[in-house]
């Protein structure tokens, strides 16, 4: 037995899809990896002595605002790409995708303004506990972008060849690859205020 | 995979706005400077309120199956203990001998 095909059935107990509920609990674990690292945040500034900065005297609130404005939009149109194959529309389905991708590398981009900027004052993630913490958590979240970024190419260009022959399993995969770019983009909407405006 | 008997389009819209509008608010607040704790608690309350946005609707939690809410629960609830306990348990008096 062809054991994808197998994923796009839905289980009789739990009434999910395999794709669906092994997602949701990567997403917790990545939860966690997160979680471990805004723990170590609180208890560093919490303790820090001298107090640590504010977010405002180090960054560009409306550099990274603008960061907050296109992962936003990229979750909003992952959520019409998916929309979209769901419903057929393979050509909004790309668009949606598309733009998606463009979102996603235009933060990327603004990421290499700040992070080079930076680096170019001479602060860097073993300059200090602030930066080494800064420099990790916005890191492991641009990784974390780069890696969406590659998924969603994929399934822009060469994976698109599946919906031909298993469309279900496809739109499965969509789901899934979705699922983790608004988790990337949650991640986000609670790095941003911790960094950037407290 | 169910199809969606009417578009779900309106909604996304409307989410999106309303993300637009709390980003503007948190970034808005920032600049008043409040005190650190009342700074914190609006910082992270509009935070929670866009990220529940995003996972009720972007993520479609609405309407998911319950397996996936005792999933959640059960991390929201290690995710908190992750979060606050270090920092408690460091404000405590102990001394290493």
């Amino acid at each position: 037995m062809n054991p994808d095909a197998a994923s796009a059935d839905i289980l009789d107990v739990s009434g999910l899809t395999p794709a669906k509920l092994g997602t949701w609990l990567f997403l917790a674990s990545e939860a966690m990896l997160f979680g471990a690292l805004f723990s170590a945040y609180i208890l560093l500034r919490a303790g820090a002595s001298p107090a640590w900065e504010h977010g405002w005297h180090i960054f560009n609130v409306p550099m990274a605002t603008l960061n907050t404005f296109f992962l936003i939009t990229s979750s909003v149109t992952m959520v019409f790409a998916y929309a979209s194959i769901q419903a057929g529309n393979v050509p909004r389905y790309r668009i949606n995708m598309a733009a998606t991708i463009l979102l996603g590398c235009a933060f990327l981009v603004v990421k290499y303004f700040e992070y080079t900027s930076k680096f170019h004052h001479g602060h860097y993630p073993s300059t200090d506990l602030y930066y080494a913490t800064y420099f990790t958590m916005t890191g492991l979240h641009v990784l974390h972008v780069i890696g969406g970024l590659i998924v969603n190419l994929y399934f822009l260009g060469p994976g698109v060849k599946l919906y031909r022959t298993e469309p279900d399993h496809f739109v499965s995969r969509i789901e899934a690859t979705g699922l983790y770019w608004h988790f990337v983009d949650v991640v986000w909407i609670f790095l941003f205020p911790s960094i950037y405006l407290l | 995979m169910t199809a969606h008997s009417r578009s779900h389009t309106p909604i996304y819209v409307g989410v999106f706005a309303a993300l637009l509008v709390l980003t503007g608010v948190t970034v808005g607040v920032s600049y008043l400077h409040l005190a650190a704790f009342l700074a914190v608690a609006v910082a992270m309350i509009i935070a929670a309120t866009k990220g529940s946005l995003v996972a009720a609707y972007f993520m479609h939690l609405i309407g998911e199956k319950k397996i996936i809410y005792f999933v959640l629960i059960l991390t929201a609830f290690f995710l908190l203990f992750l979060l606050f306990v270090p920092w408690i348990v460091s404000m405590g008096d102990y001394r290493v001998s």
